[in-house]
């Protein structure tokens, strides 16, 4: 043996002896690697994800024909609260935070998140924030106000119970975990990138983290706030929202949607970063239009900020106000279009090959698009007089998320799966979850649009037989089915290739980012050597580059500056701790008390404080291995 | 505009639509420009749609089978750029076209106002629709529930009050919606110029029975409104037989009046619906059934059976007196 290869294999060894969790449930509840936290994530993202479909096809069988009674109005109205609420805050906007957690250290060539206890603690308030919406739904407590709960519908006079508390509590669950594993995903991007990686040379995907990340951080606060004056008014009498003691109902909606529309880029612009990079690997080139995919993605990061109001053009605001949102609204069509013309123009001039994840890149443009063009409809303040509210609405929506998010999101999963499994999806039982989802799902929701121009509102339990809105009701209900039916074969799909599947390698698509250069799965500590780049796609450069100078022994991670990521220093990474999740029990019981009595906040307070307290006591020590530098 | 029409036959055909609620098929001049809008967008969105799919197919035809190739580092890129400042361009005269398209439209929905209006004031109620026109001949306010009368060719300014939640007021064949929202006062300008039966529905989630909270819009000459303004405005109708008595007292005297005024009686209560004139009425129960006798009996006995969760309470009477009830409103003309 080589004194190289003798080197190599000691550097291996002590990698996974500073890296390992520990065994069994303790190391279950106290690793702090985020792959396995991410990996955590996904899977209840993916089962509440079967669970909200479940609730849908629920709903759908209750209106395929008018004047059933197979649900009462109760129960539908608890059933769409449920869907949307899973849907918005437990599913979509963690599923992307979680695909950042498990990419971006492997795509920075990083052995961990910049923040490694902050993921852990972010997954399990999440956790209860999940809990804290479907543990009540099986005691028969279910929210059954919608996704935004308008007072004063949700308010003391009308909501009596605690349905709409869980709600609102339920969200200040989900933020919190929101804004932690946010604050993560974007230091980690600025901070720790591999030398060389420039903000210029940073791969499309990390681009879309951090937008989406700086915008979450922007964007969640104001929900916080009204749903905490909401559980403010119910707890102890404020009249925040109350006409009757000075306050205004429109409050509420103004708060709701500065954070909901930039959500629904919160979660759209994850799915532009998952398109770019397989459109890049499939089309055998680098993206075209590099800068304007960037500033595309910037655009709407900051326009999205601008134009909540589209959401509220029927509450009779001046018209002055309708005209500017109404522009603004439709300017997001101008890097939307840009996005999409850049990644048909990178499949047409490179050397396109087929694969399920191009194909599901082929699928969402398809469907994407149309929800992007009904969009325009709505963004007009006269012509949304007519749409908002009713299934012209749900057919938009559901276009713009399933097609726009979750479509892509299924083919970053076929994508990225060798990596994370080390075995390869069946490409042909992909074809057919693939034909079946988006099948199904446009013979679901295309008729929803002519439904909703029909005049069939929104949230409605069932609808009398002489409007004539049962044929194409049974049609989307036939629809749903079949994308249902392809969703379990893609699940069947994952599972038995995950025994079965073919042995991936390394770089099974032959991928031009830092992830393909590790072995699939990746180790516990990802990278034997911490690697440097020149270009953006150093893969496909041939470039093999790696700092030397950071310690095996121990946890220690390569900090590099924000613009040009030259490094800087060395940091101790955190290891295994309980504390996250003592601390986020801690948060739980604070939260859940505060539903009860204010007094939660002051006495469940003191238990958070030791946790923290802990959890950050200092414990590290100074780094004592040689200079950083480089070598080939 | 001939074509669009025939489309639109089809559509509805196809669907068996009955047209009664719906943007596609104006009666009022705000749904007409709104649906002059609508058709722009259409062939707009519709030709853009038409480019992103034809490019995409060129783009995906040049798909090749087998092996992965080498990647390509250095591909050409300058005519890809020019292209995308044509697309870029492509995209903001559409804009441009759609954003002063929906300006011009939003100034006619505005320009209503400068009229003289009919004054009617809409109330929604969890989950029901109070009415009220400023009586011509006294200047008084004269109540009415669930059914919307409007005269053709003339301005009707609709104040929008909630009782309660938020509500929104939509009858799509006239206008587009409004919300109605408890402390704020809005109103909506509507000028409705084909007669007929229309219908409209509440468009806000206001609670369990939004489903259940349409009503009746009918949109009259002139002469037949005039009419029957005059005709709501006068106390309720005399009564026909003794069956009808025995009802007047059930319906006056018992509970029913707790909730219900019928002009001219005993009952005042304000709670519900105003009965003065319900025989007149389409339907009953925002528009849940067509109005007649048996279904004013069942309604009676069962609320809770046909509209779960609505304020209506089930009142108990005697099979002789419910029907005695019933045959009393539906004379209620």
């Amino acid at each position: 043996m080589s004194a190289d290869a003798a080197a190599t294999a000691l550097r291996r060894t002590q990698l996974d002896v500073a890296w390992r969790d520990a065994g069994g449930v303790w190391g279950f509840l106290t690793t702090v690697d985020h792959k396995r936290i991410a990996a955590r994530y996904i899977v209840t993202t993916m089962f509440l994800l079967f669970l909200a479909g479940m609730l849908a096809m629920d709903m759908r069988l209750q209106l395929s024909a008018p004047g059933l009674n197979r649900m009462g109005p109760q129960l539908y109205n608890e059933s769409f609260a449920l869907h949307g609420s899973t849907m918005l805050f437990l599913v979509s906007v963690p599923v992307m935070e979680a695909m950042a957690l498990w990419l971006v250290p492997l795509m920075l060539g990083q052995r961990n998140m910049a923040f490694p206890r902050l993921a852990a603690f972010s997954y399990w308030l999440y956790l209860g924030g999940v809990l804290m919406l479907w543990l009540p739904h099986a005691l028969g407590i279910t929210p059954d106000l919608g996704w935004f709960e308008y007072p004063p519908l949700s308010g003391p006079a009308y909501s009596p119970g605690h349905r709409a508390d869980i709600w609102a509590q339920m969200i200040t669950f989900t933020e919190v975990a929101a804004l932690a594993a946010s604050v993560n995903v974007a230091i980690t991007i600025l901070k720790l990138r591999p030398p060389g990686m420039t903000l210029a040379k940073m791969p499309l995907f990390l681009w879309a983290m951090l937008v989406a990340s700086l915008m979450t951080i922007f964007a969640l606060p104001a929900v916080m706030l009204a749903t905490s004056m909401l559980i403010a008014d119910r707890l102890v009498a404020t009249h925040f929202f109350s006409t009757a003691g000075g306050g205004d109902a429109l409050l509420f909606q103004h708060l709701y949607w500065f954070f909901g529309h930039p959500e629904v880029y919160i979660i759209f612009i994850p799915a532009v970063g998952f398109v770019s990079a397989i459109v890049e690997t499939f089309s055998r080139r680098p993206i075209s239009g590099y800068s304007a995919m960037v500033l595309s993605v910037l655009a709407i990061g900051v326009l999205a900020f601008g134009l909540w109001v589209h959401h509220m053009f029927a509450v009779g605001l001046p018209r002055l106000g309708n005209d500017f949102y109404t522009a603004a609204s439709m300017t997001i069509a101008l890097p939307a279009g840009i996005q999409i013309f850049c990644w048909i123009a990178t499949i047409w001039s490179g050397k396109p090959r087929m694969a399920t994840p191009l194909l599901w890149v082929i699928g969402f443009i398809v469907t994407f698009v149309i929800g992007g063009l009904s969009g325009i409809m709505t963004a007009s303040a006269p012509l949304d007089l007519q749409l908002t509210d009713t299934y012209f609405i749900v057919a938009h929506f559901h276009y713009v998320l399933v097609g726009g998010a979750i479509f892509p999101l299924l083919g970053a999963f076929c994508y990225w799966y060798p990596k994370a499994t080390g075995r390869l999806m069946s490409e042909r039982i992909g074809v057919i979850a693939f034909a079946l989802i988006v099948g199904g799902f446009n013979i679901g929701f295309f008729p929803m649009h002519i439904l909703g121009l029909m005049g069939m509102p929104r949230r409605v339990y069932t609808y009398p037989a002489d409007m004539g809105w049962g044929a194409l009701n049974m049609l989307a209900t036939i629809g749903s089915a079949i994308a249902v039916i392809g969703g379990l074969v893609f699940v069947a799909n994952a599972l038995w290739s995950f025994w079965r599947g073919a042995p991936a390698g390394a770089d099974p698509w032959g991928g031009p980012t830092l992830e393909w250069a590790c072995p699939s799965p990746p180790p516990a500590y990802n990278f034997d050597l911490t690697p440097a780049v020149h270009s953006i796609t150093p893969l496909w450069e041939g470039e093999r580059i790696a700092y030397t100078g950071i310690a095996a022994d121990r946890r220690e991670l390569l900090v590099t500056s924000v613009g040009e990521a030259k490094p800087i220093y060395r940091q101790n990474s955190v290891g295994p701790s309980i504390w996250p999740l003592v601390s986020a029990l801690c948060t739980t019981a604070l939260f859940v008390g505060s539903i009860f009595t204010p007094w939660a906040l002051v006495w469940g307070a003191l238990p958070v404080a030791v946790a923290l307290t802990c959890w950050f006591w200092p414990t590290r020590e100074r780094a004592r291995t040689g200079p950083l530098r480089s070598r080939r | 505009m001939i074509r669009s029409r025939f489309a639109l036959a089809c559509l509805f055909a196809l669907a068996s639509c009955s047209g009664i609620q719906t943007p596609l098929a104006p009666a009022g001049e705000q749904a007409a420009s709104q649906y002059s809008l609508f058709v722009l967008m259409l062939w707009v969105c519709g030709f853009v749609y038409v480019l992103v799919l034809g490019f995409l197919a060129l783009a995906v035809s040049r798909v090749m089978r087998g092996a992965a190739a080498d990647p390509v580092l250095d591909a050409p890129d300058r005519g890809l750029h020019r292209s995308l400042w044509v697309w870029a361009g492509i995209i903001l005269i559409g804009l441009s076209v759609l954003a002063g398209g929906s300006f011009l439209v939003d100034r006619s929905l505005a320009a209503a106002q400068a009229r003289e209006a009919l004054e009617v004031r809409v109330t929604a109620h969890q989950w029901w629709w109070r009415i009220a026109y400023r009586d011509p001949a006294t200047g008084g306010w004269v109540e009415t529930a669930n059914e919307l009368h409007l005269p053709a060719g003339r301005t009707a300014r609709i104040a929008l009050g909630s009782a309660d939640v938020i509500h929104s007021f939509w009858v799509p064949n006239v206008a587009g919606k409004m919300d109605v929202i408890p402390g704020r006062a809005n109103a909506i300008d509507v000028t409705p110029h084909r007669l007929g039966w229309f219908r409209g529905q509440c468009a806000e989630f206001c609670g369990t029975q939004h489903a259940k909270m349409a009503f009746d819009v009918k949109v009259d000459t002139p002469a037949e409104f005039a009419a029957w303004l005059a005709a709501q405005a006068r106390p309720a109708a005399a009564l026909a037989d003794t069956v009808a008595a025995r009802g007047m007292q059930v319906v006056t005297q018992g509970q029913c009046a707790a909730c219900h005024v019928v002009r001219g009686t005993a009952a005042a209560g304000r709670a519900g619906p105003d009965l003065t004139h319900v025989g007149t009425r389409r339907s009953i129960a925002a528009g849940l059934l067509p109005m007649n006798r048996g279904n004013l009996q069942g309604w009676i006995a069962q609320p809770q059976a046909l509209k779960p969760g609505t304020m209506m309470p089930t009142v108990t009477l005697e099979p002789a007196d419910a029907d005695a009830a019933a045959h009393y409103l539906e004379t209620l003309k």
